[in-house]
């Protein structure tokens, strides 16, 4: 029980609680059932239940979207994967015009109780198409929830409220964090909330405000302005869509300097959103102009440039040094 | 030529009315007979009537199912309670039979979501119109997957029209049909036209029923302006899918009499002769002849079927008419089960807008 395990074993671990807490959750998609997914994240499931529950389905992104649809609105609950987040645009049409929709257009007759689980972005030396990080695509739909976790206890939690939740749930896991801190997680079914922040450290000199992968490295700048005696919160936002800006909007009151790090491109990316909410929320409490910190308008290099793609502890720490040096 | 396919084409009744071979023996029931034409007199005063409303502005663009009230009227009227329907937007006819209230059609293309809510417990598992094309041919594989998984004997039953046939979306779900035996049925409405588009440039396969044969199951064509051919196929194709015996394609050749919508104008790209031909074959005269051939229609019976339809389309008007305008506040109800709090502000910012218009209507 005091094992640690990873974010990716944590993703494991909700979905074998799920299975077995509700016979209505099927989990469906390339490769998850004799395979146990690309990653492994549905290891075991189809041992333990079964073909008609864990359903390998054709090469198909479209049809799979359209199918989890389908079952959804009949009272099952799919959780369906797509093998990586760069082929989960032929799912769009689905995502877009029903899944996020059918709730709504019915006036609530038919709802779609769907989780879709993805792996996303860059920093393992994938090919090409495998290290996108375009959560601001599904940020943009009215009807969905978008959850980014970025440590096992979150995965674990955040995946099992996705899976509990009425409407559809766009679950993106860093693929950079699969393996990486692993925790001890308790295996308790508590679920955590999908609409807050996580503030991970608390501080009084400026707030970090990030999400997914990129909390790593956020963390890693907090130890070293903490070394140099300047306290730094933390902030994971965790749930993109909707957005807990009340969270948000308390810390850089509290601090009056904001540094937003994400690893999506920079324009029109969720880290805009936050800004333009701050500004309009606590425009004079701020000591200096929001930075933001994130890859550029490029699409992800090959991966022998892909680290230059990801802001690192030393981009953030400038821009903590410009917030924190402003006039 | 090496890939020919030889597919099955049925039809009873010629377009003239006269029977063509042996009719099959459920269709000496002319109990039924009268129904079945009973209701497609019913769909296409409907039909008329909705056009007529979005030409005087009570309701928005509406897409007219004259034509083919045969196809609608014979999947509809065999489709059990419990199996569901996944329909495309040009479906009057079939959500009529199934239970979907005329007052309801009225009220989602006169621009409400109400529309779409299905109060009849018969259809309430039904899907609401689906406008992108083709896109519900996954939907209805998703609901034949969970009868399957579940065990029940129960079949979705989807349709499209012709040009749906050239999507992605509809090979992919006639694949994972074929590949998983769903009990599926996929009705083609072969209309000939995909808006301005005809159907021999549409596809190079000499019938688009053949497309099921790729995905590994049975296809087939009927004449679907003969609501006997329609009805006899489609009362196999349900009883196979039922039965675990897999899914069915059925391509309804029919003809889009109307334009493409009320915002259409089709004479701008099909000859006036064609139409006119077309109509010498439309369904409803067809089956009229025969049943008058047979001693069981005239014109008496046919002025009060007219009335009584009218009357009962008149009725739905009424009510559409009464229905009024949604509260402000049912446009954040059902977009998600519960407004996020967190998303509060945004909620009362339209709150606001509308208080600050006061009594402008909201259209």
């Amino acid at each position: 029980m005091s094992d640690k395990i990873s974010l990716l074993e944590a993703v494991n671990l909700a979905l074998h609680r799920a299975m077995a807490e509700d016979e209505n959750v099927v989990v469906l998609g390339e490769d998850v059932g004799v395979n146990g997914g690309v990653f492994r994240a549905t290891l075991g499931l189809r041992e333990t239940f079964g073909f008609k529950r864990v359903i390998d389905t054709p090469l198909a992104e479209t049809m799979i979207g359209g199918l989890a649809v389908g079952m959804a609105a009949q009272g099952l609950k799919p959780v369906m994967e797509i093998q990586f987040m760069g082929f989960i645009y032929a799912a769009m049409e689905q995502l877009v015009s029903h899944a996020s929709r059918l709730r709504n257009r019915t006036r609530g007759r038919l709802t779609c109780p769907l989780v879709l689980r993805t792996p996303m972005g860059a920093g393992i030396r994938a090919p090409e198409h495998h290290s996108e990080s375009t959560e601001a695509m599904f940020a943009q739909i009215p009807g969905v929830r978008v959850v980014i976790p970025s440590s096992p206890a979150r995965a674990y939690g955040l995946l099992l409220a996705a899976i509990d939740d009425p409407d559809p749930v766009i679950f993106l896991e860093p693929t950079r964090l699969y393996r990486m801190n692993p925790q001890v997680v308790v295996d308790d079914g508590k679920r955590l909330p999908l609409d807050t922040c996580f503030t991970l450290r608390e501080g009084n000199d400026l707030t970090l405000i990030s999400w997914g992968a990129s909390i790593h490295e956020t963390l890693q700048a907090a130890t070293q302005l903490a070394e140099r005696g300047v306290s730094a919160e933390v902030i994971d936002v965790a749930c993109v869509k909707p957005l807990d800006l009340d969270t948000l909007e308390a810390s850089v009151r509290k601090t009056g300097r904001c540094v937003i790090v994400h690893e999506a491109p920079k324009s029109c990316a969720v880290g805009a959103e936050i800004a333009a909410s701050l500004y309009e929320r606590v425009l004079l409490d701020l000591q200096a102009p929001i930075q933001r910190v994130t890859a550029p308008d490029i699409p992800p290099p090959l991966y022998r440039l892909e680290q230059l793609y990801m802001p690192g502890p030393d981009d953030i720490l400038a821009a903590c040094d410009t917030v924190l040096n402003y006039a | 030529m090496p890939n020919k396919i030889d597919l099955p084409y049925t039809r009873y009744l010629a377009p003239d009315g006269r029977l063509s071979g042996d009719l099959p023996a459920w269709a000496d029931d002319f109990n039924l007979l009268t129904r079945l034409y009973r209701q497609m007199v019913l769909t296409r005063l409907f039909d008329q009537k909705a056009v007529a409303l979005q030409r005087t502005g009570r309701i928005g663009t509406y897409a007219p199912t004259l034509g083919q009230e045969a196809i609608g009227v014979a999947i509809g009227c065999l489709m059990h309670p419990e199996d569901v329907l996944i329909p495309y937007y040009r479906d009057t006819a079939v959500q009529l039979m199934r239970g979907v209230k005329m007052e309801e059609i009225l009220l989602y293309w006169g621009g409400d979501e109400r529309g779409s809510a299905y109060v009849d417990p018969a259809v309430r598992e039904d899907f609401p119109l689906c406008v992108p094309i083709a896109t519900q041919a996954l939907h209805a594989c998703g609901v034949a997957s969970a009868f399957k998984i579940r065990g029940e004997h129960r079949v979705a039953v989807t349709t499209c029209g012709d040009g749906a046939t050239s999507k992605g979306d509809f090979l992919e779900a006639l694949n994972v049909a074929g590949a998983w035996q769903l009990p599926v049925v996929f009705v083609v409405n072969n209309n000939q036209w995909a808006i301005s588009v005809p159907r021999r440039i549409q596809c190079g396969a000499p019938t688009l029923a053949q497309k099921a044969i790729g995905a590994g199951f049975h296809g087939e064509q009927v004449d679907g302006n003969d609501i006997l051919a329609v009805y006899d196929r489609m009362r196999i194709a349900l009883e196979r899918a039922r039965h675990g015996k897999g899914p069915v394609l059925l391509e309804c050749i029919s003809y889009r009499l109307g334009d493409h919508t009320t915002a259409d104008d089709a004479t701008r790209y099909r000859p006036a002769e064609e139409v006119k031909q077309a109509w010498q074959e439309e369904p409803i005269k067809r089956l009229q002849t025969f049943l008058a051939s047979q001693g069981v229609w005239d014109e008496g019976r046919e002025q009060a079927l007219v009335a009584e339809c009218q009357a009962e389309v008149q009725a739905s008007v009424d009510v559409f008419e009464a229905a009024g305008i949604q509260p402000v506040e049912s446009v954040f109800e059902h977009v998600y089960a519960q407004w996020p709090a967190v998303l509060a502000d945004q909620r009362e910012m339209l709150l606001e807008r509308a208080a600050r218009r006061g009594g402008e209507r909201h259209e």
